[in-house]
């Protein structure tokens, strides 16, 4: 890990994106700051209709232009570069070749009328000079980088033809094949299968450490993170509630909503027989009903009056030292997920 | 393909003599005896045994339908027209389908050329002004009825502009392409009747264009592409467009069997010798013979453009294998 030492090269800072609704104007996410390292693998944790998604294409400036706003105080500093207030054309330079993306779902990402050749020589022809064949040679190799059985064969088949795991290896070349500095990777497992979802969390891994690319994994899954983040930041309700290392995450949470997702994984091996799982009662609130108060607060098991009341700021714990959103932050060297303790 | 295409028109040698039966079935069941129709109340004995004979209507329905089909197949449309005796109704169809070409074909391909360029722009522009007005404008055109734009038409485009302009423009009746050379009579008889068909099919086709172009464009693969650093004309162009395309083609090759029969309207109001005149006529004079062979090539169109679909489909459409 020493990956993090290095300077950011991406740093978010307040970053807030609403989006113009029949409603009114609603904010999806609130003050959103991330930093990304080098190499590093920085997850975004958080249930369905927390921001992950909308943080990741907010980056990416992929929001519908007519209907999403990033607020004047966003900042997304990549380089020298303000991703969120630069020219659709500055913009342009960057997505595909310096941060690349893949999406959750590979049977609808690739275009169906195109080859996949077609598609992998179309993003080399947008920030490469190679010629058309070099750029045929290169989409090969790409293939074989991502472990696609007969690259060649497969430049000419259609997106029909392949499975599930083998378009999202498509993806995962086309992100890759102008060797980004970031990969985005929204849910990018979500919608395979287990098996084959160990094996693109693997190929994700070893591109990683091979083009040193640094990777945002946007996910609901926890083991998922455990899996290959380096750092985490989780997300509810719009908001980041609490950030660190994956191992300060898991092993000592600090907010009651990290600390419930945590036990809500079922383990394996060490059962409790007759106890059924922990869940989280209840529902993310609604944008347009949103609390005054902490947003988790209708849910958490600890809340006091003041949770209700006053929203917490995203603050350094006294104890350890990591940003966590909550009044009344779990204090304890013994993690809620039963592990040791080993802050 | 060959292959598919073989067997396709295998498949509808059954279908056909189906609609062939159903159609002689149909035209001797509303009214008992066709020849005692046509002839009316006051009939001759004699006339009607003549009639009858002449289409072998006495004979027992099967050996008119084996004789009918076997008249079809061997393209021999040489029985009298009733409506006009001295003529063949091969005569009578032959003559009609060229000016209702030269209506329905430059009507459609300049329909779906204008009307693809706007909802091209409409999509582009989606939720901007431009998009809104254009959408207005689909709607009011598409309200407004067929016959306002024809009344309008005439009065306006022919009888007010060859006040104004001193000579004949646009004509509405006296259909003759012979007179003046080609160009010179499409423009007079023809060109007015296109304009208004273009007016008509506009409105229905940009919002059918432009709602499949919208859909295309909230599909993940254009989010895909957009994030692979293309450009919003090329995603909008070459991504989404190729997509549009086979909900397009659909829709053109739907109206492809109705070129063969032209707008009755157009036709009837512009006094143009073409196909929908003439099965109107034909109706009218309860001509017989015209009708049911009429009908049993349009089925043949029919048919065909069906196929001709399912090919184009397969071209534009990798994901359709044609087996």
């Amino acid at each position: 890990m020493s990956a993090q030492r290095n300077a950011p090269i991406l740093q978010v800072q307040n970053l807030t994106t609403s989006f113009r609704t029949d409603d009114g104007i609603l904010t999806a996410i609130e003050d959103v700051s991330i930093d990304v390292h080098p190499g590093e693998t920085l997850g975004i944790v958080g249930e369905s209709g927390c921001g992950k998604s909308v943080t990741s294409k907010s980056i990416m400036r992929l929001l519908p232009t007519a209907t999403s706003i990033l607020s004047p105080e966003s900042k997304i500093m990549f380089d020298e570069l303000n991703l969120a207030h630069c020219s659709e054309k500055d913009m342009r330079s960057v997505r595909g070749a310096r941060i690349a993306m893949i999406f959750q779902e590979p049977m609808t990402s690739l275009n169906p009328v195109f080859t996949v050749g077609w598609q992998l020589d179309e993003a080399l022809s947008y920030h490469t000079d190679l010629s058309k064949s070099g750029r045929r040679q290169r989409s090969v190799e790409m293939l074989r980088l991502v472990e696609m059985p007969n690259p060649e064969e497969r430049l000419d088949e259609y997106p029909h033809q392949l499975s599930g795991g083998m378009r999202q290896r498509v993806m995962i070349a086309m992100a890759l094949c102008c060797e980004p500095e970031i990969l985005i990777a929204d849910e990018p497992t979500t919608a395979l299968d287990v098996t084959i979802q160990a094996q693109i969390l693997k190929l994700m891994e070893d591109l990683k450490t091979r083009l040193n690319t640094a990777i945002i994994l946007i996910t609901h899954d926890l083991g998922v993170v455990a899996q290959v983040c380096d750092h985490v930041c989780v997300m509810y309700a719009g908001r980041v509630i609490e950030k660190g290392t994956v191992r300060e995450i898991f092993h000592t949470p600090q907010h009651p909503y990290t600390r419930a997702l945590l036990e809500s994984i079922p383990k394996s091996g060490r059962r409790e027989h007759g106890k059924r799982l922990p869940t989280i009662e209840g529902v993310v609130p609604a944008l347009n009903n949103l609390p005054p108060g902490c947003r988790f607060a209708a849910r958490c098991s600890i809340a006091e009056d003041q949770c209700i009341h006053n929203e917490p700021d995203l603050k350094d714990h006294a104890f350890s030292g990591r940003p966590v959103r909550c009044h009344i932050p779990i204090n304890q060297t013994t993690a809620a997920a039963g592990s040791k303790g080993q802050a | 393909m060959w292959n598919y295409i073989v067997r396709r028109l295998l498949y509808n040698i059954p279908v056909y003599l189906g609609i062939i039966l159903l159609l002689m079935a149909l035209l001797r069941v509303g009214a008992a005896d066709p020849a005692y129709t046509f002839l009316g109340k006051n009939a001759e004995p004699g006339d009607l045994e003549r009639i009858r004979q002449q289409l072998g209507l006495d004979k027992p329905f099967l050996v008119q339908y084996f004789h009918f089909l076997w008249d079809v197949l061997t393209l021999n449309f040489e029985q009298e027209s009733w409506g006009r005796p001295g003529r063949t109704v091969g005569e009578m169809l032959s003559t009609a389908y060229i000016p209702t070409l030269m209506i329905t074909v430059p009507g459609l391909m300049i329909t779906a050329t204008i009307s693809i360029c706007v909802a091209l722009i409409s999509a582009f522009n989606r939720g901007r002004f431009a998009d809104r007005i254009l959408m207005v404008a689909a709607v009011v055109g598409m309200s407004v009825s067929f016959l306002v734009y024809i009344i309008v038409g005439q009065y306006y485009g022919a009888f007010q502009l060859k006040e104004w302009v001193g000579t004949e423009v646009f004509a509405i009746e006296g259909f003759d392409m012979e007179k003046n050379g080609f160009i010179s009579g499409w423009l007079t008889y023809c060109a007015l009747p296109v304009i208004i068909s273009v007016i008509v099919a506009m409105g229905y086709d940009t919002r059918f264009y432009r709602a499949v172009m919208v859909e295309e464009s909230t599909k993940d693969y254009m989010v895909t592409a957009k994030a692979k650093g293309a450009g919003r004309r090329k995603v909008m162009f070459v991504h989404m467009l190729k997509n549009a395309m086979i909900p397009i083609i659909t829709r053109i090759m739907t109206t492809l069997p109705f070129l063969i029969v032209g707008s009755v309207l157009l036709e009837y109001y512009f006094n143009i010798p073409g196909m929908g005149n003439r099965l109107l006529g034909a109706i009218a004079d309860k001509d017989f013979p015209v009708i049911q062979t009429f009908t049993a090539i349009f089925a043949v169109v029919f048919i065909l453009s069906n196929i001709l679909t399912d090919v184009l489909y397969a071209l534009v459409d990798p994901r359709v294998r044609l087996q």
